[in-house]
């Protein structure tokens, strides 16, 4: 560096003349255009834009100026940097563009490699159902209501009406725990929760209740001792057949869609007089394949319709073992078969399926149905 | 019950073309389960006609006998010459009638006859079996038919061989349908036709008593009737016709003498017995059982008989169970002339525990258990009596013994709106009181009706049941919809919502769920390792298990959980994670030895419930996991790992977090455990579960792969479900200090970790475990735990000395907590 001189005539700096200027210019947008990569840019920086390039060493020499010259010599300096500047920030871009392409090519995988690292796992489609059907009625206002699994003989039998030794509670294929006097039982069925939701809620009632159940039927293809139900019940005041067939119709819509019929066939439970099997039509083809001449159906073995489960008008015995004025309270209730449903819904062929437990009869169903 | 159509036919007269699927139909629809309608002899071709055998030459030379035979047909075959038939069966001769299917003709089955050369021969037909003909079970011989068939006769309308046979089953209310009577009195109901009744029978003239019978016991016995016929020709055989009907009803024919017993019991519901009058002694008594007493009953099985049972006896001793079955002693055989017919009405409860106790259900029980009409012992009798003396030769001995006990009438009282109530459909009082008719009651009253139900209808006895005649007879389909109008609902509580999400975290964590049955053994007890006292042995036991191999209910999850892992892994699938939700049972030490029979004519009190639920055992819901073979693949990214104790573990605080519980573990030794690989699962101070490695005793009793993990905790235990408080999420810096402790090797990382935090302090935001190491150069039973602890300040920057000083704090607490050295220092 040149010391201050007042009297240094600036057209003798060499380094700030027009020339010199343009010349130490040239030679860095020069050596720019002919870096090929982005390591020899690094080194014309360093040699044409670095603190020891030309460029950088002839701004130093400005100070040295007259006042009235260091102006017009800023801004001929600050042209050729900034025009340096420019390219090489130009260069920059153009060669990480390069870089990148070549790089992203080489880092190229087969994306169609399989990936099963995170091991997956899933809920029991009966469990899952279950809650849907449940969900279905929870939705319109329900609540789910529960019971022991090891019942009392008073809740699964007596207080339904079934009186002791009549056939319809033999039918029931009852697993007795411990004796047959001991009167506990295995429930049968779902019904004795609508004795404890009765005895236990305020009126009006109206719940549900999915469970286990268990009856003495070896397993097969369409049986099972152990097997689940969802009931339904409504106690208030003025029910009549017609709200129990409008609940199982919103029940039909809610799981199957809209558009298909229900019907009622008198049947018998102790525990709802009058009793009814409900049932509905075949989601799959509507009916059509019991017309003469229809495709058949797989869904419904081309009956046309599909068997839901039982129901009927809460026996009035019934509402008075839990202590309700029949004057002024009547009910509806009904019970659906989980695994009936499943099979039907999802073209699950054999029982055995259900309760092995091997993984791939769960796993395609996911965590919800 | 099954029911031929043309049955049905003699006692209303359905329209000629109604077929039985018609029938069908209207029955399902007013309330009888037609479960099937077979159509009987639906496929039967002709020619099938009478011909008379006229010539039978034996052919030989063949492994079995060969005949060829004429048979005239008269001009069935449109020629009048004998046709040549050959016959393998050897039970006819020259001059029997037989039933001849000629060529063009198809038996049942789709079985077509043509002229055919066999055995040397042209055969042109067939000389036909009461089995390939469908109306018998007997294929022994081909059937000869009574000398007077006129030959050249339509054998199809001759034996009714077509015929539409309604199978129904009948529910527990209906015993009146067990009955051809009870089923065309529907038929009729349904068409809206006159019904003619079959017990209206003319009762045989005579006064005075036939052979000398009382009730003993009015409890079980309230009428008894008793007929005698004399002179019965026991070689007499059973029309033809109605052996058919039998057949088709289901009944095997016997002899005459037992094909009219059953026969009037299936047309008029009403069970019969028949004695032979020579093997009685001396007056009958129907009455309760004495102690000692023992019968052998028809099926040849000596009964020990209980004080309960109810019988009849005479003076010989028991003589039949009443209702159920005759004893053999006294049985009519194939010598049998004089006989005493008995037509009774038993109490439905004495017969059915009867039943129940014997294990003998007959078709006669199985009516008593449902109900008879108690007007039908005279009708019955009467009509028995009359068809062995038309069929068998018999002779009616005048009068008539009938013991009865009282029986006071039965009336209900229901407004005539009542089944518009029930209905949520209008129906007037005319249309109630009509069907109400058509079931048979006797109605009077206005708009308070006083309704008499008819004697086959004892099931009626409530304005509901009567309600539901008239709704089911009107029609189900006129029940409008209406929409549900229930309460507002609160949705799911707390607990339900919970079970929800274990599912669905542990299925998150790639657990698959199983749903076992709840049926277990003393080995499974074994098999995982329980000390004698373990409270999970104390099961259960059903008296009535569908497997003397699995006769206790589950006291843990787990016994099911890894046989359906070993299945699982038996079917190639050896890396499985698995998990069951569900209820144990564990019986309480205090419980009563059984649940006490309440009322059902009030609701219990909240004592009474609690004495029921007193009996009934403990029944948590529990959560489980078993997990084998790799947690994670291996795979072309790499080597996989290996499930351990440690993910075990990590599924029960997955569980536990979904409660909103921080668990807390404890090294353990619980069986079905691995000793050194037990972790105890606390929420607070509650022991909820455990988890680890399985020990290799019950890994091997199980079949399973090596080092399968386990884990098994009650969801109660976690406490009510907590609500998460928000956390308060600071914006500055994080400063991080790691520190490498030595520690004893005997020192759980859980304790130096919680000594940690404790010395850290609020301005710890997290602490984290990053290595383990044993080895030389922390020097023999020592290791090195070394952790990287994350301090945040919720309102400033932390500087290097704050941090540096809960760092410190942090290290001395665990210096003095668990002995604890700072690496390096």
């Amino acid at each position: 560096m040149s010391a201050p001189n007042k009297s240094y005539d600036p057209v003798e700096v060499t380094a700030l003349q027009p020339a010199e200027l343009d010349k130490a210019r040239d030679a860095a947008l020069a050596a720019i255009a002919a870096a090929s990569d982005l390591d020899d840019l690094k080194a014309v920086r360093l040699a044409h834009a670095g603190d020891r390039s030309p460029l950088a060493l002839a701004n130093r020499e400005i100070g040295a100026l007259p006042p009235q010259a260091k102006a017009e010599a800023g801004k001929r300096v600050g042209a050729a940097r900034g025009a340096v500047a420019q390219a090489m920030k130009k260069r920059q871009a153009e060669l990480e563009e390069e870089r990148d392409q070549r790089v992203l090519v080489e880092e190229t995988v087969d994306v169609t490699l399989p990936w099963d690292r995170a091991p997956r796992g899933a809920r029991h489609p009966l469990t899952t159902l279950q809650e849907r059907m449940a969900d279905v009625f929870v939705a319109m206002g329900f609540e789910v209501s529960e019971g022991p699994e090891v019942e009392a003989g008073w809740f699964n039998f007596d207080a339904l009406n079934f009186k002791p030794d009549h056939p319809a509670r033999s039918m029931q294929d009852t697993f007795f725990v411990e004796s047959e006097e001991s009167d506990v039982v295995m429930r049968t069925h779902t019904s004795p929760v609508q004795i404890r939701s009765l005895l236990s809620r305020e009126l009006p009632v109206y719940v549900v209740a999915p469970g286990r159940t268990f009856r003495t039927d070896e397993l097969d293809a369409t049986h099972a001792p152990v097997f689940h139900q969802l009931e339904g019940l409504a106690v208030d005041e003025g029910l009549t057949m017609a709200d129990l067939r409008g609940a199982i119709d919103a029940f039909v819509t809610g799981m199957f869609g809209g558009g298909l019929k229900t019907r009622f066939r008198p049947s018998y439970f102790p525990f709802t007089e009058p009793s009814a099997e409900v049932d509905m039509q075949c989601f799959v083809c509507h009916g059509a394949s019991a017309e003469p001449g229809g495709e058949p159906c797989r869904t419904c073995s081309s009956e046309g319709w599909i068997e839901l489960g039982g129901c009927g008008m809460v026996n009035p015995r019934v509402l008075v073992a839990c202590g309700i004025d029949t004057t002024r309270y009547s009910g509806w209730a009904f019970g659906l078969g989980v695994e009936r449903t499943l099979m039907f819904r999802h073209g699950v062929e054999d029982m055995h399926d259900m309760v092995e437990g091997d993984v791939r009869f769960t796993l395609p169903f996911g965590m919800e149905i | 019950m099954r029911a031929p159509l043309s049955w049905l036919r003699e006692y209303v007269e359905l329209p000629e073309g109604i077929t039985g699927r018609e029938l069908a139909a209207k029955l399902i629809d007013a309330g009888l389960e037609v479960e099937t309608v077979e159509r009987a002899g639906a496929d039967v071709v002709g020619p099938l006609v009478v011909g008379e055998v006229l010539t039978i030459e034996e052919l030989t030379g063949f492994k079995k006998p060969i005949r060829l035979c004429t048979v005239n047909v008269a001009d069935a075959n449109g020629t009048g010459e004998p046709q040549q038939i050959i016959c393998g069966a050897t039970n006819f001769a020259v001059g029997d009638h037989v039933v001849v299917i000629l060529p063009g003709g198809e038996l049942p089955g789709g079985f077509k006859i043509g002229s055919r050369k066999t055995y040397g021969h042209l055969s042109e037909g067939m000389i036909c079996s009461v089995r390939e003909l469908e109306i018998g079970d007997d294929h022994d011989g081909i059937l000869v038919l009574p000398p007077e068939t006129a030959v050249g006769t339509d054998a199809v309308e001759l034996l009714g061989l077509r015929d539409d046979v309604l199978d129904i089953a009948v529910t527990p209310d209906r015993g009146y349908a067990l009955s051809i009577r009870g089923i065309a009195r529907e038929a009729a109901t349904v068409y809206g036709l006159p019904f003619r009744d079959p017990a209206d029978v003319e009762l045989p003239d005579g006064s005075g008593e036939a052979y000398p019978a009382s009730i003993g016991d009015a409890s079980g016995c309230d009428r008894f009737v008793l007929r005698e016929v004399r002179g019965f020709d026991p070689s007499a055989e059973t029309p033809l016709r109605m052996r058919v009907r039998l057949f088709r009803a289901g009944v095997r024919p016997v002899s005459l003498a037992v094909d009219v017993t059953n026969y009037v019991m299936l047309e008029l519901g009403q069970p019969l017995h028949a004695f032979d009058r020579a093997k009685l002694t001396g007056p009958i008594v129907v009455r309760r059982a004495a102690a000692g007493e023992r019968l052998e009953t028809l099926d040849h099985v000596k009964r020990k008989l209980d004080a309960e049972d109810l019988l009849i006896t005479d003076e010989s001793g028991p003589i039949g169970l009443a209702g159920t079955m005759g004893g053999l002693a006294t049985e009519i055989d194939e010598k049998s002339s004089d006989m005493v017919i008995e037509a009774a009405h038993f109490d439905e409860v004495a017969v059915a525990r009867m039943a129940r106790r014997h294990r003998l259900h007959s078709e006669a029980s199985y009516r008593f258990e449902r109900g008879v009409d108690r007007e039908l012992p005279l009708y019955a009798s009467a009509r028995a009596a009359r068809m062995l003396a038309e069929l068998g030769g018999a002779e009616i001995v005048p009068g008539v013994t009938h013991a009865e006990a009282p029986v006071g009438p039965r009336t209900i009282a229901m407004s005539a709106g009542h089944p518009a109530k029930v209905a949520g459909v209008a129906y007037d009082r005319d249309t109630v009181v009509r069907r109400l008719e058509q079931v048979g009651c006797a109605v009077a009253g206005d708009d308070e009706l006083v309704v008499t139900p008819p004697s086959w209808r004892p099931d009626l006895g409530d304005p509901n049941d009567l309600a539901e005649e008239v709704i089911r007879l009107e029609g189900y389909d006129g029940i409008p919809s209406r929409a549900p109008r229930p309460v507002a609902g609160r949705g799911l509580t707390a607990d339900q919502r919970l079970r929800r999400r274990i599912g669905r975290a542990l299925a998150g964590a790639g657990y698959v769920e199983v749903l076992n049955f709840p049926f277990t053994a003393a080995k499974d007890a074994d098999d995982l390792q329980l000390p004698a006292g373990d409270a999970r042995r104390d099961a259960l036991r059903l008296a009535n298990p569908l497997s003397e191999d699995e006769p206790l209910l589950r006291t843990t999850l787990l016994p099911g959980l890894l046989k359906a892992l070993s299945r699982n892994v038996g079917r190639g699938f050896g890396d499985a994670a698995l998990y069951e939700t569900g209820r144990v049972f564990r019986p309480r030490p205090d419980a009563p030895k059984g649940a006490p029979r309440l009322p059902v004519d009030r609701a219990p009190s909240a004592e009474d419930i609690a004495s029921i639920d007193a009996a009934l055992p403990d029944q948590p819901f529990r959560v489980a996991v078993v997990l084998s073979g790799e947690r994670a693949p291996s795979g072309w990214w790499g080597a996989g790992e290996g499930a351990i104790w440690a993910d075990a573990v990590e599924a029960a605080r997955t569980v536990a977090r979904e409660a909103g519980v921080e668990l807390t573990v404890k090294a353990d030794r619980h069986a079905p455990w691995h000793p050194g690989r037990c972790a105890a699962l606390y929420a607070g101070d509650t022991l909820v579960g455990h988890a680890g490695e399985l020990h290799p005793r019950v890994v091997k009793a199980f079949g399973l792969p090596a080092r399968t993990c386990a884990m098994e905790l009650e969801v109660r235990a976690l406490g009510e479900p907590r609500d998460v408080r928000a956390p308060h999420v600071s914006a500055y810096p994080v400063a991080t200090q790691d520190v490498a402790l030595t520690v004893d090797a005997a020192v759980p990382a859980a304790d130096v970790a919680s000594a940690l935090r404790d010395g850290a302090g609020e301005l710890l935001e997290s602490l984290r475990l990053f290595d383990v190491y044993t080895g030389e150069q922390v020097g023999e039973g020592r290791k090195s735990l070394a952790y990287s602890l994350r301090f945040r300040a919720s309102d400033r920057t932390l500087t290097a000395e704050e941090a540096s000083e809960a760092r410190d704090a942090a290290v001395a607490v665990a210096a003095e907590r668990t002995g604890a050295v700072l690496r390096g220092a």
